[in-house]
């Protein structure tokens, strides 16, 4: 192992890619290999979390990340509890604060949490002795979901730094985006970012990225494109005339992947809307990785959960 | 009776007055400024030798302050808001209308200033709604808000809803010669905004209120005064396009004053990152905003083209401020440091001076609304700030005596504070750590 390796996290929660080292998300991707073994053997179980709680406080409908997360868990041998809190009954219900407390008194070791607002998380951690894990908090970041992305693209490249990374789609409401280009400056790769420039955040620039209002540029000899899942929402806020005009000016097109080079990998976050950001064909296409983004998920979020237990002493998934 | 008090600075620059001074008052109003005066205290007066360093002057009026009564009591209420307003130095307020119900008629205006006299503290002056309800449809009674003791107008919290109604307001209060305070801000550009629109809200994934939301109303209504003659006072201006936007209308001879607020020209968004991210105590409307603008709104405070400092000073329960930043409510308190802020950040390092800040914090408020103080010419009225300019002070949220305690300066150390606080000639406020003589 390289002297300069990290063996665990230097932080008690996972609140954003962005308290990482570049050291530290090699450790959790290379913690997510043994993990994603575990997941091959016949009993997909190990002991590491058994006898400790961790809740999963999900505030946004999300059945894919909790579920994830929640496979994870019981393949740790953790004790899972499923708190959803749908938005309305929070406005006229408790506080997010109060609600933590709450089940901060249950004594869990950790609490994974989806909220619609941005820093919820480091609310949360601020008053709860429990490790907070972020899965997702507004517009901010989703770092899980960064972590299961460049778990993916060093599984099929053999490697991060010096890619092409091109990212196409809702640049302004975009947490995945947000921790994506976080963890892609951190371990060198080379990042293109493409949308409407009606969803382009200003300061955007300032973050190391090269930012394009042509797709056609972006995916120019790209290693990986990552399709952005635009929302309905966004045309109604009138961020852009229609779903069909979109889909001609940034979706991504068989015509538009013949681009990128010949090894391209093709990845979307989910829940996808075909025919909008996407063509069915790329979905569905020999360079499409968007399955195994989500069997990756399952076993970084395992990595996480196993390293913020400090579990680095269980020989167990050695 | 009369008070001598001796040994003090007084800079009282609408007098041009500034230097070692005594300073006699007789009951409600200054009897006399000069050197050695007499000591004839034949009626029961009272001689106060004063500590070197400290500085007389005519009493600070903050003209922009959420004191929540009616409606809001947990939050502050007059009898606080007051006390507040007395311990950091300013001996009167002028207070918004975005209460429950909105100061839109004068039995709200009376109710206030029936607190306030109970209260006996710093002077109150009422501001009333521009519209009905603040819901930017039709005028309020002005001239009803006028006859009851409002010195101004505004929608503040919102502003003013068209450029229509803007225009009526001018055109009306210009009968009365009261201000229209304008909270400038393009509702449509600030739609869900919670932080200033840049950098720090990209990475933070907060949505933004761009500079230009501000400028825009801004520029709107400098129009619209230079068009009916009307005199609109720009509020808690943030950025430097809106700083660009009342140059360029003082520059065409418009009626337009414009007021920073200390928060305004000390911090920037970064705040809202470090030490503490997401810190809702960081949170205001307009927002804190980018250094380009930070150094704009010192910029103009040094060259004349701000009129005003005022506080904004907006109490909140600590309870509504200890939720999700994009759910917790914008303002912060800002009566206690105020102060302490403009000694540290403006005096000592030079970029202005001590006649130039009372210019700031009591000449040209008073001037604004057109209301007594900012002189201490014999006759008028004994309303005196007493600086204590090299007094270590650190902010301390705990010993606020607002009701409400969210300030972004908790733990922050100044040089500068207030020795004292008369308001029409009785002392109301004295602070033991400058060395103020006597009782405190
Ligand atoms: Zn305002």
């Amino acid at each position: 192992m390289d002297a300069t390796a990290a063996t665990a996290l230097s932080q008690k929660n996972l609140l954003g890619i962005a308290d990482l080292s570049p050291e530290e998300i090699v450790l959790v991707l290379d913690t997510a290999e043994a993990m994603k073994e575990v997941g091959r053997r016949a009993i997909k179980k190990v002991p590491t979390l058994r006898g400790r709680t961790v809740v999963n406080l999900f505030f946004e409908p999300s059945t894919r990340t909790r579920t994830s997360f929640e496979i994870a868990e019981k393949r740790l041998s953790a004790d899972t509890l499923n708190v959803a809190i749908g938005t309305s009954s929070v406005v006229k219900g408790e506080t997010l604060v109060d609600t933590a407390l709450n089940i901060e008194a249950m004594a869990p070791s950790m609490i994974v949490l989806r909220h619609v607002s941005s820093g919820a998380c480091h609310l949360l951690s601020r008053i709860c002795k429990a490790a907070i894990i972020n899965a997702g908090d507004g517009m901010h970041e989703h770092p899980t979901q960064a972590l299961l992305d460049a778990f993916t693209i060093r599984e099929r490249k053999g490697r991060i730094g010096g890619l092409k990374v091109a990212i196409v789609g809702d640049l302004l409401h975009s947490r995945v985006l947000r921790s994506n280009l976080l963890l892609l400056s951190k371990l060198g790769a080379e990042p293109w970012v493409c949308g409407p420039a009606t969803l382009i955040p200003p300061g955007l620039r300032n973050l190391g990225v090269r930012v394009t209002t042509k797709v056609d540029e972006a995916v120019e000899g790209a290693d990986v494109v990552m399709m952005l899942r635009m929302q309905l929402e966004r045309m109604q806020g009138g961020y852009f005339p229609s779903l069909r005009e979109y889909f001609r000016t940034f979706g991504m097109t068989q015509e538009r992947v013949a681009r990128a080079k010949p090894d391209v990998i093709i990845m979307h976050p989910g829940p996808i809307n075909r025919g909008v950001e996407i063509a069915s064909e790329v979905v569905d296409g020999p360079y499409s990785v968007i399955l195994d983004q989500v069997a990756n998920g399952v076993a970084v979020r395992m990595a996480v959960l196993y390293l913020l237990a400090g579990g680095a002493d269980d020989e167990t998934v050695a | 009776m009369k008070r001598l008090l001796r040994g003090a600075r007084v800079v009282d620059p609408a007098n041009l007055v500034d230097g070692q001074y005594d300073v006699l008052i007789d009951g409600e109003r200054i009897a006399q400024i000069g050197r050695e005066l007499p000591v004839d205290l034949a009626d029961g007066g009272e001689v106060l030798d004063l500590p070197p360093g400290l500085v007389l002057c005519p009493g600070f009026i903050d003209m922009h302050v959420h004191l929540r009564e009616p409606g809001q009591e947990h939050k502050e209420t007059v009898a606080t808001g007051v006390l507040s307003a007395v311990t950091g130095g300013f001996t009167a307020v002028a207070c918004m209308p975005n209460t429950r119900p909105v100061n839109d008629n004068a039995s709200v205006t009376q109710l206030i200033l029936q607190k306030a006299r109970e209260a006996n503290l710093a002077r109150v002056y009422p501001i009333g709604a521009v519209s009905r309800g603040q819901k930017g449809e039709e005028l309020a009674d002005i001239a009803e808000l006028h006859e009851a003791g409002c010195v101004a107008v505004t929608d503040d919290g919102l502003p003013i809803a068209t450029a229509l109604l803007a225009r009526r307001a001018l055109e009306y209060t210009s009968m009365f010669g009261m201000p229209v305070i304008e909270h400038c801000e393009d509702q449509s550009l600030k739609g869900e905004g919670v932080a200033h629109e840049g950098p720090v809200a990209a990475s933070l994934g907060l949505r933004g209120i761009p500079g230009v939301a501000e400028a825009i109303t801004a520029g709107r209504d400098i129009l619209l005064a230079e068009m009916t003659g009307g005199h609109v006072h720009i509020a808690h201006m943030s950025a430097w396009t809106t700083l660009e936007a009342v140059r360029q209308g003082k520059s065409r001879g418009v009626r337009v004053t414009a007021e920073v607020c200390p928060h305004h020209f000390t911090l920037t968004d970064d705040l809202l990152a470090a030490p503490v991210p997401y810190d809702t105590n960081a949170k205001m409307n307009p927002p804190l905003r980018e250094a380009r603008d930070r150094d704009a709104m010192l910029a103009g405070i040094v060259d004349g083209s701000v009129d005003v400092i005022a506080t904004d000073h907006a109490p909140h329960h600590y309870d509504e401020k200890n939720v999700e930043f994009d759910r917790a409510p914008f303002g912060i308190v800002g009566l206690e440091t105020a102060v302490s802020i403009a000694l540290d950040r403006l005096v000592r390092p030079g970029l202005i001076r001590l006649p130039r800040l009372v210019e700031l914090m009591s000449v040209n408020p008073a001037r604004v609304l057109n209301v007594p103080g900012g002189s201490l010419a014999p006759g008028a009225v004994a309303d005196i700030t007493v600086l204590a300019p090299t007094l270590p002070v650190t902010i301390d949220r705990a010993a606020l005596r607002s009701k409400s305690k969210n300030t972004p300066y908790h733990g922050w150390s100044f040089t500068g504070g207030v020795a004292a606080t008369f308001v029409a000639g009785r002392l109301v406020f004295a602070n033991p750590a400058s060395g103020w003589p006597g009782r405190g």
